[in-house]
């Protein structure tokens, strides 16, 4: 219980490729890691495999791993059952005004909550917070209602207008803009810089991290968006991506359609999986806001 | 006239002569004021009005829908008060629903959350890669439901998809996941859980480094093994995230939509109170008011489970 039990025992704390540490960490932390990333990847690469499939290779008992060539039949058939790159540009429209807005609106909304002097502002804040509550689908019929009544159905301002008001990106800049050193601004201030110049030439500049985070949460989001544009658009060219692959699955529900299916979840899933993998610092810091606090 | 060139000089210090206002500063300052008030509107009165008219006004329309006997596209409403609250509450539909509901919550906020916990513990052992890891299992979480969902739909077919491949393999026949109910559901649990399990894992690895590394050393001084210090030190330090995660996790999943629609369209032993709320108004039953009184059902649950986070949070603050 001595000398003799503790010099082994450091031994092999000092040596990390000693084969006992090697084993341990190969079962203790490689493994289950491996699994992991495994069980997570291997359906997104099954969709990419398959999405090259032939309906015959498909279509059979016997699976292979790999498509026997890489033609692109599936996105084109995809193309000609749905107008696939119609939809593809919708998504892409909303996404960029959708998103574009929401962040100016964040940005000008935090800094007049965190700079500008008004009345009851702890009110209002807490007022724009309370929405992080209410879920889209709570307000769905209602303005479903609103916005087919003003003539927004099938249009790309009725798809993106009832989701423009921001709390999460408000909320977001506005814990960091409390953040920025008081004396720069009011140095500014006393340089005769209004609120204007004092937001554009100082605040933007400098919070540019938080902002590009906000941004990404609120371009993921509008790309994914679903519920509200499904029941705002029946026409078929006015589709985004989500909305379309519907279409597709519902028009073609035999097995024949996996191949043009799994072309479509391409379509939409890589491009967020692209930003994803280059930005990931900013899109998980800003997805898991508020967990740890202190 | 010297005795009024002279009043100024024998006013107080100039720290309270600030608050000595003349008409003239008065004005001034108010104007400011003014100045400033305005530029405040400008800038959050789009945001906030937008939230007004698209988050708050549909809940005070929802409880006035909830009201009315009324179909989608007809142009006149029946108020009946709260017959449809009343039929929600006596339907054995209710009963299934809030089964559903409640398996699905239970399911999936359990599930991820276990999965979550057990990669954060091996995420936080600083292996090689780890960093990757993160993401990728993170990954799933911003994804396209819809995309997800067609991916495992392919999966989980009984005669040509992977899942069943493999069964075949260890000669067990493929369960019809699409055609029981009780199955389907355990189906889009699993892809649920597949997708949310990385966003509880990454915010369970950000409790556990924010446990102090000197509890753990002294742990490890007083003879604690693995085990003991797991649960008489870790699991305790994480039980605010644990309870952040809980929160959001529930919140989440009586929200899920995309999976649930794309998987089991006529929602066949998957429908929950969120998918009844979408079936009722726009799933071809065209039933506005009763839609309207489901909505409402759910907003309520979601203000009594913030409601209880609330209450915790403040309570924790209290504590320390």
């Amino acid at each position: 219980m001595t000398m003799s039990a503790t010099g082994p025992e450091q031994d092999t704390r000092t040596h990390p490729l000693a084969p006992r540490n090697l084993v341990a960490a190969a079962v203790g932390s490689f493994i289950p890691l491996v699994l992991a990333v495994a069980v997570v990847a291997l359906p997104l690469v099954w969709m990419l495999l398959s999405s090259f499939k032939t309906p015959g290779e498909v279509l059979t008992r016997d699976l292979s791993v790999l498509p026997h060539s890489l033609a692109p039949d599936n996105y084109l058939q995809a193309a000609r059952e749905v107008p696939f790159v119609r939809l593809f540009v919708n998504s892409a429209i909303v996404t960029v005004i959708g998103a574009g807005i929401k962040v100016l609106l964040a940005i000008f909304t935090a800094y007049a909550l965190v700079f500008v002097r008004f009345p009851a502002k702890k009110l209002i804040f807490a007022a724009i917070l309370v929405t992080l509550m209410v879920p889209p689908q709570v307000s769905l019929l209602p303005n479903y209602m609103l916005v087919s009544g003003l003539g927004g159905a099938d249009t790309y301002w009725g798809i993106i207008l009832p989701g423009l008001g921001t709390g999460f990106g408000t909320f977001l800049l506005r814990q960091h803009f409390m953040t920025l050193p008081i004396s720069i601004l009011e140095a500014a201030e006393i340089d005769g810089a209004g609120h204007w110049r004092r937001l554009t030439r100082i605040v933007i500049p400098i919070s540019g991290p938080s902002i590009v985070t906000v941004a990404l949460v609120s371009i993921v989001f509008e790309w994914n968006d679903y519920l509200w544009p499904l029941v705002i658009v029946t026409d078929p060219s006015m589709m985004t991506l989500p909305v379309g692959l519907t279409l597709l699955a519902n028009t073609e529900s035999d097995a024949l359609a996996y191949g043009v299916m799994m072309a479509g979840s391409v379509a939409v899933i890589v491009p967020v999986l692209i930003v994803f993998a280059s930005l990931q610092r900013y899109v998980i810091a800003g997805l898991t806001q508020g967990a740890v606090k202190d | 006239m010297s005795s009024v060139t002279s009043a100024p000089v024998s006013t107080p210090p100039p720290t309270t002569a600030r608050h000595v206002r003349t008409p003239t500063s008065r004005l001034r300052f108010g104007a400011r004021e003014r100045h400033d008030y305005l530029v405040f509107l400008a800038l959050a009165a789009p945001n906030i009005l937008l939230i007004v008219a698209f988050s708050y006004r549909p809940l005070l329309s929802n409880i006035y829908y909830s009201t009315l006997n009324w179909t989608l596209g007809a142009a006149t409403a029946v108020p009946v008060g709260f017959d449809n609250y009343v039929r929600f509450f006596t339907s054995p539909d209710t009963a299934e629903i809030a089964r559903v509901t409640a398996v699905f919550t239970v399911a999936t906020v359990g599930g991820s959350m276990l999965l979550g916990l057990l990669i954060a513990l091996v995420l936080n052992r600083k292996v090689r890669g780890a960093g990757f890891a993160r993401a990728a299992v993170f990954s799933p979480f911003v994804l396209s439901g819809v995309g997800v969902g067609l991916i495992w739909v392919f999966m989980f077919d009984p005669t040509i998809g992977v899942i069943a491949a493999v069964l075949r393999t260890m000669d067990l026949p493929s369960p019809q996941w699409f055609n029981d109910p009780s199955l389907s559901l355990v189906m889009v649990i699993v892809v649920y859980v597949w997708k949310n399990m990385g966003y509880a894992a990454v915010i369970c690895l950000a409790g556990l480094q924010a446990v102090p590394r000197d509890l753990l050393e002294a742990a490890a001084i007083d003879g604690a093994g693995r085990l003991r210090t797991f649960r008489s030190i870790i699991l305790p330090m994480l039980s605010p995230t644990t309870f952040f995660l809980l929160i959001t996790s529930v919140l989440n999943s009586l929200q899920a939509f995309d999976i649930i629609r794309i998987m089991t369209p006529l929602g066949r032993g998957t429908t929950t109170l969120i998918y009844d709320a979408y079936l009722q108004a726009f799933g071809g039953y065209n039933r506005a008011g009763y839609s309207a009184t489901v909505s409402t059902v759910l907003f309520g649950l979601l203000v009594l489970f913030t409601a209880i986070q609330m209450l915790v949070l403040e309570r924790r603050v209290h504590y320390r």
